[in-house]
């Protein structure tokens, strides 16, 4: 059998891009290369070792993963020490002492992260060798980009909610600085800023609930909270269990750019587009469906909860594909379609079909990354042109992005065999199960995006060319080392959905199935569900599988009609939309809306209404005392003037007058006094010789 | 014929000095001659002094007389020297003049 080595090292994994993040942060500067003089080599130096830390972080993976699947249990926790030991307090359930272990959690929903985390980092690295090369700041650059492949590791190996906490800071804290990469450039700077802020109010909503849990459950441990949970029955009502995994929810809502906190990844593409790749489509937005699908036994037992993060998931769905629909920059096109797709992990998270949740944030992380990196090398073609309108016929000229994006637009659009199809089909089929108002949310959400896919498609790739001729006459296919990536990821997404085929293809044998039996153990909250399944729908099924397929097929054909055949008859349709496409075009206003409620409403209001209170109330106070103090002391004059001086003088003047007749004997005449002396001798004499 | 000088006799002369020196001193306003009048009335203690030591042939009360001598010596220097600082100050050396140390 295999042994444990592997997985007693699973605190190695997330050390190497550590390693990496501390070398490059700390010594980087000498390695780079502008004004060195040996720049060529110091680069190589920054190239591999960077990318080499997330590879054997990535094969230190595969080894523990390995492990895991032969051990009976599949689960396997190594607590390295207490990392943070509280005082004891009386929780709900008697005397609780607060305890956080910087331990490691590896079970099957762990190890598909790791896998997915580190492979796909280790993909972005290599891009962006290619990518970042010619950029300002390369070390820094790599050294952040493993600070956050550390931290995202942290975050899913963590065995507690506070470790996770950590990993989850550390990813925000990354997540900003790479946004703000290039930070002379004033937008990207506030791009970054509101990214991390706008995750603050998530966070907040993630520690109350973390919190909360430990005051409820007397734990943090993942395994502790599960077994805690394990014998209570779904709360009735809103209780205090639905109130916790709502603000959990609530972090997940700001990390996964979810409704009303997703704001922030639109303008997270201000960053360099592997990053945008990598944190803000494959890996750190989908931390909030991690963190979800881990508390699963918590979510089962709050049914209204899950019933919210089900609304808001195909809220979310459709808004952001609405959006994506008329968006010029094809980043930004991207960065919606990312928020729809993770709208539909909560979909699936909200009807208790976490797998289906794990299962399309494993294949998403493939066709979006690829999708991204694509249009990176779209980008770099073009010397920096983002305007989908400034591109068009790019077929030819960069054959191997274009096949490569059409593999990951096909797979994302959910055409039969490719990844998405199988992940997108069963969360749909889930939904439907549990709600037919959500499913036709995701249906209609999913003709959306193969049409906004399509006429991304067909904007910068088929055509006629809009480019400036003077980008145009230097087009150029990206180095292999930006190419490879794009193949691998291709390869992926049409391969990666085969290991969750629906219940429904019999004909397949169960290892094609593999990823739900996988997980099962994992997601215990779940399998009462999965068995109240009803075996009479298979009709039903295949129904909605051609229904989803035709509907996917409805957009992209619109979409090759509006923008390939007649692009007149797009501009008559803009027109014809009028208002409405301005207000999708400007992001439903949502903004500007925030800009007006929250930032100058309540933070600036507030604001001017704190002013209000300083001017009036705080200062008022300090006026008033100031005043009192002046009355106080004016009477304290007044009775030390009187009183205390009067009762001074008073007893002085007893003193004198009481003098006054013993003083008049005081003539300071010196004979005067000579003269009693001489009386007193004579006194004195006269009564010796009297007798 | 003359009498013989007997002790009774020094004793008067040394009375009618310290008589005349307390009035001097009471009732004269000269600083200076209240000084000299103190000179008389030590001088009438010495002739006192002297007087008795012939009286009882003992020497004892002639060497006090000598001190009695050598201490007017310096005090009359003292009390000179403050009446001219006082002088000085005050452009005057009548004793109902000098009338400060009062309430």
């Amino acid at each position: 059998m295999v042994g444990t080595r592997f997985l007693d090292a699973i605190w190695l994994i997330p050390l190497f891009p550590l390693f990496g993040a501390v070398v490059m942060l700390l010594i980087g500067r000498k390695l780079d290369p502008q004004g060195h003089p040996h720049s060529r080599s110091s680069k190589t130096v920054v190239s591999l070792l960077c990318p080499g830390t997330v590879l054997l972080s990535f094969l230190f993976s595969i080894g523990a993963v390995v492990q895991l699947a032969g051990l009976p249990e599949r689960v396997h926790q190594v607590i390295q020490f207490t990392w943070l030991a509280g005082l004891p307090f009386a929780g709900a359930n008697g005397l609780a002492r607060f305890a956080a272990d910087w331990g490691f959690l590896l079970d099957p929903l762990s190890a598909v992260m790791i896998l997915v985390v580190s492979g796909v980092s280790f993909v972005i690295h290599v891009y962006s060798i290619g990518y970042m090369g010619h950029e300002g700041g390369y070390y820094r650059f790599f050294g952040y980009l493993n600070l956050f492949v550390f931290f995202m590791l942290m975050l899913v190996l963590a065995n507690n909610y506070v470790l996770m906490f950590v990993g989850w800071e550390g990813v925000g804290l990354c997540s900003y600085l790479l946004i703000g990469f290039w930070f002379h450039k004033k937008s990207a700077a506030d791009a970054g800023k509101k990214a991390f802020i706008v995750n603050r109010i998530g966070d907040a909503g993630f520690l109350l609930g973390l919190l909360l849990m430990f005051a409820t459950l007397g734990t943090v441990r993942f395994l502790d909270v599960n077994q805690a949970l394990a014998h209570m029955s779904p709360e009735v009502g809103f209780g205090v269990l639905s109130a916790m995994a709502l603000l959990l929810f609530l972090g997940a809502t700001g990390k996964s750019a979810q409704f009303p906190l997703y704001v922030w990844l639109p303008d997270a593409m201000e960053g360099p587009t592997p990053v945008s790749a990598l944190i803000h489509a494959a890996t750190m937005v989908t931390a909030g469906v991690y963190m979800v699908a881990r508390s699963n036994a918590l979510f089962r037992l709050a049914p209204e909860t899950a019933l919210i993060v089900a609304v808001v998931g195909a809220f979310t769905a459709i808004l952001a594909a609405s959006i994506a629909l008329v968006q010029n920059d094809i980043k930004r096109v991207l960065a919606y379609s990312t928020i729809s797709q993770l709208g539909y992990m909560f979909m699936a998270c909200g009807v208790g079909a976490y797998w289906v949740a794990i299962f399309h944030l494993y294949t998403h992380a493939f066709f979006k990354a690829l999708l991204f990196l694509g249009s990176g090398s779209v980008i770099h073609a073009l010397s920096g042109e983002q305007d989908m309108r400034r591109m068009g016929a790019l077929r030819d000229k960069i054959p191997t992005t274009h096949w490569t994006m059409l593999a990951g637009t096909l797979a994302i659009c959910g055409v039969p065999g490719l990844a998405g199809f199988f992940s997108k089909d069963e969360i749909l089929w889930q939904v439907f199960n549990g709600s037919i108002w959500i499913w036709a949310v995701g249906l209609v959400t999913a003709a959306m995006t193969a049409f906004y896919m399509w006429r991304l498609m067909a904007l910068t790739f088929y055509g006629e060319s809009r480019v400036d001729a003077k980008v145009a006459a230097h087009i150029h296919e990206s180095p292999r080392v930006m190419t490879l990536p794009l193949v691998v990821l291709a390869i992926g997404s049409i391969a990666a959905g085969w290991i969750g085929v629906p219940k429904l293809w019999s004909a397949l044998p169960d290892a094609f199935r593999a990823f739900e039996h996988w997980l099962a153990p994992a997601l215990a909250g779940e399998v009462a569900h999965g068995a109240a399944e009803p075996a009479h729908a298979a009709g039903a099924e295949w129904l909605l599988m051609a229904l989803s397929v035709a509907v996917a097929g409805l957009g992209l054909a619109l979409a090759w009609r509006l923008y390939q055949r007649r692009p007149a008859q797009a501009e008559a349709l803009r027109r014809a939309a009028g208002g409405l496409y301005t207000a999708a075009l400007n992001k439903w206003y949502v903004d500007e809306a925030y800009d007006f409620l929250f930032v100058n409403g309540l933070a600036k209001g507030g604001g001017s209404a704190l002013v209000a209170f300083d001017d009036r109330v705080v200062d008022g106070g300090v006026n008033g005392t100031g005043w009192l103090a002046r009355l106080t002391s004016r009477l304290s004059i007044w009775w030390d003037t009187w009183i205390v001086d009067g009762a001074v003088r008073l007893s002085s003047f007893g003193v004198k007058m009481s003098s006054f007749p013993v003083r008049l004997l005081q003539t300071g005449y010196l004979q005067g006094y000579a003269l009693v002396f001489v009386l007193g001798v004579a006194v004195v004499l006269g009564y010796y010789l009297a007798h | 014929m003359l009498y013989p000088i007997t002790t009774v006799h020094y004793l008067m002369l040394s009375a009618a000095l310290l008589v005349i020196g307390t009035l001097g001193v009471l009732a004269r306003r000269n600083i200076v001659v209240i000084l000299m009048s103190i000179e008389l009335i030590l001088n009438a203690v010495n002739i006192n002094l002297v007087a008795f030591a012939r009286h009882f042939q003992n020497v004892q009360g002639q060497i006090f007389a000598i001190f009695v001598i050598t201490v007017a010596v310096a005090e009359a220097a003292v009390g000179l020297g403050i009446l001219i600082a006082l002088f000085r100050n005050r452009k005057t050396v009548q004793a109902d003049e000098i009338e400060l140390l009062k309430w």
